[in-house]
Order: C-alpha cells, then structure tokens, then sequence
C-alpha cells in the first residue's frame, strides 16, 4: 500500500521517502478507507475533507468585500463627523449657500462680463471658462509642436532630429512649475509698454503682456465660418465616397489632396465672394497702455506657453515611439505588394501608428488640463486660484476644494470619454 | 469505467483504490457546454490517455481535476476529498496532483533549480537543502542535473519540459496530469520527453495523460478515453481502442491521426 | 577611421582602398544632412540659426558672464550672472535651515546620493543588502536633519528646506507610494467586484484632479479630519497626498505589467499549491514588474518633479527657496540664471534617472538577469 503510494520516491532511492510518508499520512488514512471497496462496486465514495464554510471561496469573497466596503464606509463616517465638529468648533458655515452671496474680489481678466459684486458662484464659473481658455489653446499648440518635434526626432536629417532631441530632453526633465514660473519671470520683466517690443509690425511683447492684430468684424466673416464648416462636412463626406468609389472601381483619389482644397477652398470663396473684405485692428499705443487689436495678459501668456512647451515634449516623444513602432515589416510587406508609398502610408503605417500614439496623447491632453491650474501660482484666474481665493475668503475649504475636483472630473471624463470613442473607431478589430 | 470492464478484473494488476472520480461532471463557458456529463474513474496506478479532436474538452477536462477550472454540476473526488470551492481542499489536492502544460509555464524570472524548489519550500514548508537535495535528485531523473543553475529561456523546448516533469515531481505527487505535453515540441525533442514519462509510468504513478501520440499510449495507457463534442465516447483497454472500437466517431478519428 | 587601414591591408582579401577620412566625412554628411532637397533646406536653415545664435549664446553663458563678484560687477557686464548662484547658492539648495548647521544637510545629501548610486549598481541587488543599507539610509539622514539626538541641535521640519526638503519628499513619496500602488494595481485586478470597484473609482478619481487639489487637501481638509487636539506635521500631510497620487499613477503602470504576465504562469503556480499571495509575490510581481519598467521609473522622475508643486503651498523646497532669494531686489534682474541653475539641477537627476532605466532595459533585453 506505502509503495503503491509512493512509488517514486521508492523508485528514487528512498532517503526521503520517509519526508515523502510523512506528508502525505493524512490523505493515506482516508484512501485506505476507499481501498477496501469493489471494483465493480458502485464508484462512489464518501468524500473526506475539510467543510467549513469559512474555507469556502465564496465565503471569503463577500468577508473580503464586506470588510473592505465596512472599512471605507466607517472610516468614512468618521471623517465626516470629525469634520462637522471641527466646523462648528472653528464657527465656519456648511452648504453650498455662499454660492450666491457676493463675491467681493476682482478677477483680472475674464472671457464674460464679471464684476466684484457678482456671485461666488459666478467667479467660479469665470474661473471655470479661464481654465477651459488655457487648455483649448494649449492643447492646440502643444499638439502641433510635439507632433512637429516628433516627426523631426526621426527625420533622417541629423541635425534636423539632434535638434529636436535636444529639445525634447531638455524641457520634459525640468519640472513644469519651473516652466510656467520661468515664463511668468520672464513676461514680468519685460519692457514697459513705451518700449515694447516688436516682433513684427502692430504686435507688441511688454510686460502688460501681448499685443497684435485681428481682423475687423465683419458680416461676411460668419458667411466664412459657415463655409468652413461645410469644408470640413464635405471633406468626410468626400473620403466616405472615395473609399466606396475605390472599393467599386478600383480607381483612387487623393482624398487628402482635395480634402483640404475643400476645408480652405470653400471658406476662401465665400470671402473672395463677398468682396474680399479685410481690415486689420492694429493695436496702438495710447498713453500708457494699448488699445484695439487683440490683448492677451502676461499671466495668460506665461501659462500657456510653459504647459505648451512641456507637455509637447511629452507628445513629441509618443509621435516618435508610435512612427518606430510600426515593423519594418510592415513597411517591406507593403512594398513587396508594389503598394505606392502613400497608399503605404494611408493604409499600412498611419493606422498602425495612431494605434499607438492616440492613447498617451490623450493622457497627455489631461495633464496639461490639469496643469493649468499652476495659474494660482503666477497669478492667472483660473479655477483653482479663484477656488482658492473663494477658500480663503469663506473659509469653506471642503466646498470649495470638491468644487475644484468635481470640475476637473468632469473635463477628465469628458476628454476620455471622448478618446475612447476614437479608440473604438481606430481600434484594429482583434479576433 | 466499469462498463467497459471485463468479468475478470480481478486479474487486473492495478490496485482497487479509486483515486479520481468524475460522476456526472458538467461545465460550461457562458454559454457553451464545454464538457456534459463526464463519468470517470481512475485507479491508483492506473495509466489513462485522453485523445480527442481539438476542442472536445480534454484540457477542460484535466484543469478541472486540480481546480484550474471550477466545474458547475456533478462531482469531482480526488484521493477522497471532494473538489468544491473550499480552499483548504484545493490546496491539499493540489498538492497531491502535479501538472504540466503544453507550454511549459516555467517561471522565466528563476533558474531552474528555483523553479524546482519554490514549491516544495513555500507549500511544504521543506528547508531549503532538504529542497535542493530533491530537486537534483528530479532534475538527475530527467537527466538534465548539469541545466540546474540555467534560466529556463537558456534551455531548449525538450529540457524546459522535462524541467516542468521535474518540478511537478518535486512537490512528490501522487497524480500526474499532462495535458499535450508534446504538443509544442519540435519533432526531435518528443522522444527525450516521452521516454521521461514512460519511465515514469513504468514507476507505477497515476497519470491522466493528453496527447496524440499514440504509440506512447499504446505501450503505456491502461486505458484509453476518446472525447468528442464535450462528451466522452468511449472508456476501452488499449488493445480494444485500437483494434475494435465501439464507435464510428473513434475510429474516423483513429483513422485520420494514425494515416498521418 | 583611420585604424582601419592595418587591417585592411593585413586582410589579402579587401584589395579596395579604405575610404580616408574627408571623404567618409562627406559620404556621411550626404547621408544624413543633404540626402533630398527638403533635408538640405532644412539643414541650412537650421546651421545658418545656429551660426547666428549659438556664438551669442555662448558669448552670453561664458566669455562675457561674471563668476564671482558682487551685483555691481554683474550689472556692469553683459554676460551671464553666475556670481548669482555663488552668492545665493546656500539659501537656495538649503532654504531657511540654520546657516551654521548646513554641513548636516551636506553629509546627510552625500550619504543619500551614495546610497542611490549604489542601489543602481547590479552587484547590490539583493534583498539582503539593499534594505538594511535603506534602513541605515533613512534612519542617518533623516537623524542628521531633525537632530535633537547625539548632541546634534533639533530643527524643525518647518525650518528644512532646499534640495533636502525635495528629496525627503520625493523618497518619502516613492516608500510610501509603492506598496500601496502594488495594492490598487491587485485590488483593480481582483475578481471580486466590491474590491474591484472601489479601488477604479479611487484611481480614477484621483488621476481626474490636478496634483494641487490633493496638495489643499492635504493642507487645509486634513487637519479637519482628524479629532480635536490631534495634529499631524504638514510635511508629514503633503508627503502623503503626493504619496497617495503617485501610487494611483503607478497602480495604472503595474496594472499593465500584471495584464502582461502569461496567464499560464498563474496556472501553474497555482497547480504546484502556492496560495494567492505566494504566487502574486514570487511568480507575478517579480515579472509584471520587469515588464512595466520603463513606465514605473517614468512616474519616479514625474514623483521627482512634482516635489515642485509644495511652491504653491509654501513648503520650503529648493524652487520655493530660489523663487524666495530671487525677490531679493538687488539680485532679482539675474532670475534667469538663477532659475537655469535650478533647473540644472532637476535635469541631472531626471536625465540621468531616465537613461539609467535605459540601460537597465536594455540589460534585461539582452536577457541578463540579476
Ligand atoms: N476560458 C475559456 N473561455 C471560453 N471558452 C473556452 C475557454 N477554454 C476553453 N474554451 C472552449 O471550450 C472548448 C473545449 O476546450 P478545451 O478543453 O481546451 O479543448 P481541447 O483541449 O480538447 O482542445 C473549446 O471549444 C474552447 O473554445
Ligand atoms: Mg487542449
């Protein structure tokens, strides 16, 4: 019965065997029992072994999540009655009512009419439209110089990708803080206005920020916008048909081409249509400061261009790893098919590169949101330093500071909601 | 099994101690029956061979024994313990039965020699030397000693999977399973493999083995188990699987593999 | 180059002539500078930026800058101020900490520095040798810094500052951080759905809101927290928020790694009998954390710049300390230096982190193990 039962270590010369005997004993009582049964008995056997619900797996599942779900729930509860006594004790009000008592401060600059005697409420919303002002423009231009600096980084010109390279190391290994309070430094010592600088002609860099032209309104520019709108409708609408019309004849048409002949042709006649009308509002000094033009506040300026720069060294760097992470294969495979290089890059690298590259660039777009809050720091109304000063005023720091998050949660949401709609559409359908 | 076997049983030169026990065995994915009403017994010294299409349920199967997957109605018994979802049984099973993969699943981060004593050390709470001792003697039996201090990636398919038998011996099971133990080797590395098993089997050890190679299972198997759309088909001794099966689906099936 | 030639000519079968070294140069730069039309414009415009701006520069940065001296000497010159930095450098680096107690944060920085070129260092990594020396690590410096023991004089932690406040934060960040991101990154892939769900809300919440947010809790919700009388030290309370945002970040990255693990490697260790945490520890961290590297050490080196944002919140960390000297209105004209010295200091540490995790990459490619 023991050799039977420990065959091998019989087998294997039997120096621990007896290890071998001794740690299986337990289950050879039991097997003994089953031993003395017919083989052509009925199969059945009494099973031994451990019943207790508490080694269940079931069991310990719901304690685990019982415990957990306890744990944050009190834990919680306790937080939230220490709170409430601390409140009370230091005599600071709960609720959300000082969102309608006056605010009292003045925000420096504001996309909406905004007075101090305007609503917390209100500032916060202002606060709410600066941070949006600072994100929309700044992922804009950080997309375009990190896309530009990524494709540089694998140019085949070596000066060309040093350069880049350069770039890229330099400005996403020093923190952002040192970006935004460096650009802040900088627009602060600045020439007065009388001494501005001039980059070209009606722009003005000085130390109460940036100046420069913009188009005079006119009726025919809201003709322009709509046209460009129907530019771009056109132009998918345009690709959809290509892609069927290819798929049925065979014959292909540079989509991309009169795409864009669309997106800027369309705009550009209903200009020219309406006679061509453009008169520029040049900014001109009068007395101290500028009038006309468009005026962007140095805190503005500094903000935007410190989260821009940096974070497009981050995009740079995913352009550049998503362009290397198509195979070379691939590349060679298509060749090999005689596809033409741009159908090579329509169909074969482009995709496969998005693939990689759209993900942490979305990411990306969420820290630089994130990021603008560093206006507090240098001065910029934004969410987070309204918030702060509506905390430090009504001294509702738990208001004020949910309020803080909850928005920053939304556009969180709202971004990746959004990039997981892409992602599905991009997506290479797997299996 | 008893159906199949014959009156003279007691001739048989197995023990009469049922080891493992199936009794009405159903599991499903989703909604996908992947094994329906699966019954088998397995004597301690029995040798089985599983062979079926791919997809019948024989990795289902044998995962279920030691609880990789969890079935949803019948029973399973092994050594005695019923296989329900308490842990203390699971791991006492698992303990008794060792397994070997198709893909080897050696642990790549560890040399050989670790691979071999980790479990013995954390689950049996042997000291280290006493480990090491047992996992040199194993790896000698597969007679790869000299690999002890090589990372898996280090070695070819045919040593990684006689180092996956060694390290399932180690923790000195009273059940083998293999589930295509071959299946990803290149053709000159099946025979190193298989003779470690056959050696093994010689040894008397339960094995529930799953492959195609059938002349292995010819010489080793005790009995043969074909498996076809999640169901058993057919329980024989080897001579009759072979020669005079029961059914048509095992002999198309018998005929397509044994052509090749 | 020109090693080539002996060799050449010692090898009877390379009978053509090896190219000299002008001509290799010019096949090089046809290669890589002029090898279409678009990339010789472009090389030219970026040499002909480079010939203008890069003797200014240099101009600016050495031949025309002042080392040493005081404001009046800068003033007077044209160059770069770096007498700056040798004049503020001590405020700077140790901030508001007792003047004449600066060689404790010295040798406390020399210790720690030494310990992490040591910890990078493949011959040291064991288990056995890197916690103890760790452990002796954190106990000296942090001695070294709070004093009030072996006749050392106390000091506050409102008085530390400088570079020894940004590493007590990020190392405390990192220690703490790690474990619990180890525990999100489990908990986000456990298989019970009440553990499962309250650690993606916490992650996801977390990594919706901007760092500072965390930070005013930490500064101005956490105290509230807690019962009346009890008090912890701000330091303490903002290297825990940071903490608890690291670790979310870093749960995503080892989420990944664990996503990466074969599931065949979980299946047999759980057929050789090891239990959950035997196995997550031995079989499944050890690899799922070789494999998100790259990421892990990413979010280290962001953990190292964060330490910055403490500005907004008044803790004394070397960028708060610069940002402070630099109000000095004798010296503040010379804020780029000043800045540039800092960061500086920022770029050694994360480049040098960055290219590190490279090259460890790059072992564990090549199948080295340690
Ligand atoms: N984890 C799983 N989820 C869903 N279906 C599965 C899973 N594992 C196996 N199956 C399905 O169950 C059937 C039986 O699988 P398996 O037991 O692996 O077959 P065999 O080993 O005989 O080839 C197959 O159809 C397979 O697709
Ligand atoms: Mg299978």
């Amino acid at each position: 019965m023991i050799s039977a039962a420990v065959p091998l270590s019989c087998a294997g010369g039997g120096d621990f065997s007896l290890i071998h005997f001794f740690l299986l004993s337990d289950n050879m009582a039991s097997s003994e029992d089953s031993a003395t049964e017919k083989l052509t008995a009925p199969d059945r056997v009494t099973p031994k072994g451990d019943t207790s619900i508490f080694n269940s797996m079931a069991f310990r599942g719901i304690a685990y999540q019982v415990l957990l779900a306890a744990f944050v729930i009190l834990g919680g509860l306790y937080l939230y009655i220490n709170v409430n006594a601390n409140l009370e004790r230091q005599g600071i009000a709960t609720g959300w009512s000082f969102f309608n008592e006056n605010a009292g401060f003045d925000i420096g600059e504001s996309p909406i009419e905004y007075d101090s005697e305007d609503s917390y409420g209100f500032a916060l919303w202002v606060g709410v439209l600066n941070t949006l002002r600072v994100a929309f423009v700044g992922i804009i231009l950080a997309t375009i110089l990190g896309v530009f600096m990524g494709i540089a980084r694998t140019s085949r010109n070596w000066l060309l990708s040093k350069v880049a390279n350069v770039y890229v190391e330099i400005c996403r290994n020093v923190p952002v803080v040192l970006h935004v309070l460096f650009w802040a430094t900088v627009v602060r010592f600045l020439p007065h206005p009388k001494q501005a600088i001039t980059p070209f002609d009606g722009a003005f860099l000085m130390n109460r920020g940036i100046v420069f032209p913009i188009p005079n309104e006119h009726p025919a520019y809201i003709w322009v916008g709509v046209a460009f709108v129907l530019g771009v409708i056109g132009a998918i609408f345009l690709g959809r048909w290509a892609q069927r019309w290819r798929e049925m004849t065979g014959q292909y048409i540079p989509t991309f081409l009169w795409g864009c002949v669309i997106v800027i042709g369309l705009p550009l006649a209903a200009w020219l249509v309406q006679g061509a009308p453009l008169t520029w509002n040049v900014p001109a000094l009068r007395g101290f400061n500028f009038q006309g033009g468009m005026a962007l506040s140095p805190e503005y300026a500094a903000l935007v261009v410190g989260v821009t720069v940096y974070t497009a060294a981050f995009i740079a760097e995913i352009v550049r790893a998503g362009i290397q992470s198509v195979p070379h294969g691939q590349i060679e495979a298509a060749r090999a098919l005689g596809l033409r290089p741009r159908f090579i890059m329509h169909y074969v690298t482009m995709p496969q590169a998005l693939r990689v590259i759209v993900p942490p660039t979305a990411s990306q777009y969420l820290s630089l949101t994130k990021n603008s809050s560093l206006g507090v720091l240098i001065g910029y109304p934004d969410l987070v330093n309204i918030g702060n000063t509506t905390l430090n005023q009504t001294g509702q720091a738990v208001e004020a500071i949910a309020i803080m998050m909850i928005v920053y949660l939304s556009i969180s949401l709202a971004i990746s909601t959004f990039m997981n709609l892409y992602n599905r559409l991009v997506a290479i359908k797997e299996r | 099994m008893n159906e199949q076997q014959p009156a003279d049983a007691a001739a048989d030169p197995l023990g009469d101690e049922t080891v493992i026990q199936l009794i009405d065995v159903n599991k499903w994915y989703g909604n996908f029956q992947a094994l329906r009403d699966v019954n088998v017994s397995v004597k301690r010294g029995e040798r089985v061979v599983v062979c079926g299409p791919s997809g019948s349920g024989k990795s289902t199967m044998i995962r279920c024994i030691n609880r990789l997957e969890a079935h949803q109605k019948g029973q399973i018994i092994v050594d005695g313990i019923e296989l329900t979802d308490n842990l203390k049984n699971i791991e006492a099973i698992r303990s008794e039965v060792g397994m070997v993969f198709q893909s080897f699943n050696l642990f790549p981060h560890m040399q050989v020699i670790d691979n071999l004593t980790l479990a013995p050390m954390l689950v049996r709470k042997m000291p280290k030397a006493d480990a090491e001792a047992i996992a040199m003697k194993y790896l000698e039996r597969v007679q790869i000693p000299e690999q002890a201090y090589k990372y898996p990636g280090q070695l070819s398919g045919g040593q990684q999977q006689r180092v996956a038998i060694a390290r399932s011996l180690c923790m000195q099971p009273r059940i083998m399973l293999f589930d295509e133990p071959t299946s990803a080797l290149d053709p000159e590395m099946i025979k190193e493999v298989l003779d470690v098993m056959v050696e093994l089997a010689d040894e008397g050890m339960t094995m529930m083995v799953v492959t195609h190679e059938m002349g292995f299972a010819k010489t080793v198997a005790d009995t043969m188990i074909f498996m076809d759309d999640a169901e058993i088909v057919e329980i024989a001794k080897p001579d009759v699987f072979f020669t005079n099966p029961e059914s048509e689906r095992t002999q198309l099936f018998l005929n397509q593999i044994l052509t090749h | 180059m020109n090693d080539t030639t002996p060799s050449a000519a010692a090898n009877p079968r390379h009978t053509a002539p090896p190219p000299t070294e002008r001509v290799a140069m010019l096949r090089w730069m046809r290669e890589n500078l002029f090898n279409s039309p678009i990339n010789s414009m472009i090389t030219v415009i970026i040499a002909l930026f480079l010939v203008f701006a890069l003797p200014d520069f240099i101009q600016w940065a050495l031949f025309q800058s002042v080392w040493s001296g005081d404001h009046e000497a800068c003033r007077a010159a044209t160059g770069a101020c770096w007498a700056v930095v040798g004049e503020k450098h001590r405020p700077m680096l140790f901030g508001v900490y007792p003047y004449d107690q600066h060689w404790r944060l010295i040798l406390a920085l020399v210790i720690y520095l030494s310990v992490i070129a040591a910890t990078m260092t493949p011959a040291f990594w064991k288990v056995k040798i890197l916690m103890p020396l760790w452990i002796f690590n954190l106990i000296v410096t942090l001695i070294l810094m709070w004093g009030g023991v072996l006749g050392l004089q106390p000091i506050e932690t409102s008085q530390w500052g400088g570079l020894p406040l940004t590493m007590v934060l990020f190392t405390g960040t990192v220690v703490f951080g790690s474990p619990l991101a180890v525990l999100l990154a489990l908990g986000r892939r456990s298989h019970l759905p009440g553990i499962k769900s309250i650690c993606v809300v916490f992650i996801e919440s977390l990594r919706g809101v901007p760092l500072i947010t965390i930070l005013f809790v930490a500064v101005n919700v956490f105290p509230l927290f807690l019962p009346e009388g009890l008090e912890f030290d701000k330091l303490l309370r903002v290297m825990a928020g940071m903490a608890i945002f690291f670790a979310c970040y870093q749960a995503e990255v080892i989420r990944g790694g664990l996503q990466a693990v074969p599931r065949g490697q979980i299946e047999a260790a759980e057929a050789l009998g090891l239990s959950y945490w035997q196995l997550m520890r031995r079989i499944v961290l050890p690899q799922a954390l070789r494999i998100c590297l790259p990421g892990l050490v990413n979010h280290i080196i962001a953990a190292f710049k964060n330490t910055s944002f403490v500005l907004i919140i008044g803790l004394f960390d070397i960028l708060t300390a610069t940002t402070a000297v630099m109000e000095d209105p004798v010296w503040r004209i010379f804020f780029v230096e000043a800045y540039l010295f800092v960061a500086l200091i920022y770029f050694v540490f994360c480049f040098a982190l960055s290219k590190y995790s490279q090259l460890v990459e790059r072992w564990l490619g090549e199948g080295r193990r340690f």
